[in-house]
């Protein structure tokens, strides 16, 4: 018996466990499977596509013109293509605009409105239950509701507050919508940060009291670095969230000039409006490619991590 | 002792600061408060006037008299219903794949050590964090070379590339909180990995399993991109809203469009007031534990 337990376990290292490891990893496949299925082909369609001139009309009679979306020479010399097509860098500037700004403010508010609700005081359960609400709101019905509070002739703050037509004002536009994602957001944010907040043991507190440091003091030097973690992950995730936006911009500002302010409606024009596969699959692949750049550049130089 | 006691209630009393601090306070919620309920509170009140005194700015607006009127219209409208039944069928259809297909994929990733689980773990949170216009073009025609387009089935299909990476993500981190004790003692019972899962595992997760759903439900009612590219007539809710079109074509009927926003929502809003603390917690461990 014992001599004959070294040659079973050189056949199966590890023993029994690693043979239960190993059953149990298939049931990873009907995950992993589907994965493939709905995220890595329609990905791989979506990359070949890109160097075909197909149309939505039917697909499978496309022609394939290597890079000829992304940029091409014709004779005479002209260049095209995505690539110097400066509306699509139009689109591709108003989104980080919309990604920095928003972000920017929501992590602000978050951080004052966390803060605060980490506080004692009556009606504090009250107060987290009211964040709950903008959260919950579909994104296509708060746009509605800021839609019509914006209208210049009888919305809330179109006309009540005087703001007038910030829809239609080419330069405050964005803005206006970027009101709207910092509503919708903030109470996400400032969950997360709170959660990260009641992570943070009181004794460090008691021991700055002692020392005699200030509030301000504390919040600079004991939350704010202690919150670090917490923080990175909330903006990553909701950078990365931003830079897709698609559903407020199509229902405040219809099609055309959400594709003016939105990469992903840009895309969506070209691919499904226009019918031009090809080409709204190159913009596809070009958002998916900054989007990938822009998270790598987070989670390197920021050393994020996620386990 | 009895010198300090009387030196607080002297403190108390007599600082000024520190009423004017509790005003300030006191005035800083209410600021927040108004803040983050306003929109809706104004869709709301918007939802109850009449439609003519909408368009007659917010002053008389507030002064019309209420009336349930644009409920009652939006009720008589095939199109609401029909968006209700097709957001609770393709919500529901995802949501329930995705549990069953990422309480395996969970147990797995939180119990078991394997070559390659980090490399996993990060694939599917970038498949959850991935712009989904990347895959439309390749995902609109394999929709329509399975002849699913305008199917709820397609619909479903497709909501699994953010439900089942969410799913899976939620749940991990779940399994991981259920002590080893559990499983040891099945395992000593000779139990197989299979028999563990669902009669060890798989009881104690409820809490997760109503977390995780509910979340990947409110995603799924909401999506709006993949809704309005895959569907035509079967429109679910969020298409619904967002091309609400009245009896007139020239004027948005904004009256039952605030009050079809409205219907929407309040059910979201009771479930997350219900299930609060799941959704802290899950919204937590989703996305700030990892």
């Amino acid at each position: 018996m014992t001599k004959s337990q070294p040659a079973l376990q050189r056949r199966k290292p590890g023993g029994v466990l690693a043979v239960r490891a190993r059953t149990a990893v298939w049931f990873l496949v009907p995950a992993l499977l589907i994965i493939v299925l709905v995220a890595g082909y329609p990905l791989f369609k979506t990359i070949s596509y890109s160097f075909t001139n197909a149309s939505l009309v039917d697909p499978s009679i496309a022609e394939n013109i290597g890079i000829g979306n992304y940029w091409y020479k014709t004779d005479d010399g002209q260049i095209g293509g995505i690539l110097v097509d400066p509306k699509w860098w139009q689109s591709v500037g108003n989104t980080v605009l919309f990604a920095v700004a928003s972000v920017f403010l929501e992590f602000v508010f978050g951080l004052g409105i966390a803060y605060v609700l980490n506080m004692k005081f009556p009606g504090q359960s009250l107060m987290r239950t009211a964040m709950l609400v903008p959260w919950a709101i579909p994104t296509v019905v708060s746009a509605q509701m800021w839609y019509f509070m914006y209208n210049d002739t009888f919305g809330l703050i179109g006309q009540g507050m005087g703001a007038g037509a910030v829809l239609a004002d080419s330069s405050k536009v964005i803005w206006a919508i970027i009101a709207v994602d910092v509503w919708k957001t903030t109470p996400f944010m400032a969950l997360l940060l709170l959660a990260g907040m009641q992570g943070i043991s009181a004794d460090i507190y008691e021991a700055a009291n002692v020392d005699g440091a200030s509030k301000w003091t504390q919040f600079w030097r004991i939350t704010l670095p202690l919150l670090k973690p917490t923080a990175m992950i909330a903006l990553i995730f909701r950078t990365l969230d931003a830079l897709r936006v698609f559903d407020v911009m199509a229902v405040m500002l219809g099609t055309n000039k959400a594709a003016e302010t939105s990469m992903t409606a840009f895309a969506r024009r070209s691919m499904i409006d226009y019918q031009n596969l090809g080409e709204g699959s190159g913009v596809s692949v070009l958002i998916f490619l900054i989007i990938l750049a822009i998270t790598i550049l987070y989670v390197t130089t920021l050393r994020v991590r996620f386990d | 002792m009895t010198i300090q006691r009387t030196d607080q209630v002297v403190k108390t009393t007599v600082r000024p600061t520190v009423v004017i601090q509790s005003v300030l306070f006191t005035v800083l919620l209410l600021v927040i408060a108004a803040y983050l309920l306003l929109p809706f509170v104004w869709g709301v009140i918007t939802s109850f006037k009449p439609a003519s005194a909408i368009f007659e700015g917010p002053a008389k607006m507030m002064a019309a008299p209420w009336t349930l009127d644009n409920y009652a219209q939006v009720f008589a409208y095939p199109g609401f219903y029909k968006g209700l039944l097709n957001s609770t069928i393709v919500s529901l259809g995802a949501v329930l794949l995705s549990l069953v297909v990422g309480v395996f994929a969970a147990y797995a990733l939180g119990k078991y050590k394997f070559y390659g689980k980090t490399v996993i773990m990060y694939v599917i949170l970038a498949v959850s964090m991935f712009p989904q216009i990347a895959v439309l073009s390749g995902l609109y025609t394999m929709i329509q070379q399975a002849k699913l387009y305008d199917n709820p089935l397609g619909l479903i299909f497709s909501y699994l590339i953010f439900t089942i990476p969410f799913s899976v993500w939620v749940l991990t981190s779940f399994v991981r909180e259920i002590p080893n004790e559990l499983e040891e003692a099945a395992m000593m019972d000779g139990a197989t990995p299979l028999q563990t899962l669902i009669q060890v595992i798989l009881p104690v997760m409820g809490p997760a399993l109503v977390t995780t759903g509910l979340l990947a439900f409110i995603n799924a009612w909401n999506e709006y991109l993949f809704a309005l590219t895959f569907m035509s007539q079967n429109r679910t809710i969020p298409v619904v809203i967002a091309n609400y079109s009245g009896s007139s074509q020239y004027e948005t009927p904004w009256a039952n469009i605030m009050a079809a926003s409205i219907l929407v929502t309040v059910p979201l809003i009771v479930l997350v007031l219900i299930f609060q603390k799941n959704i802290v917690s899950g919204l937590t461990s989703g996305a700030v534990k990892g």
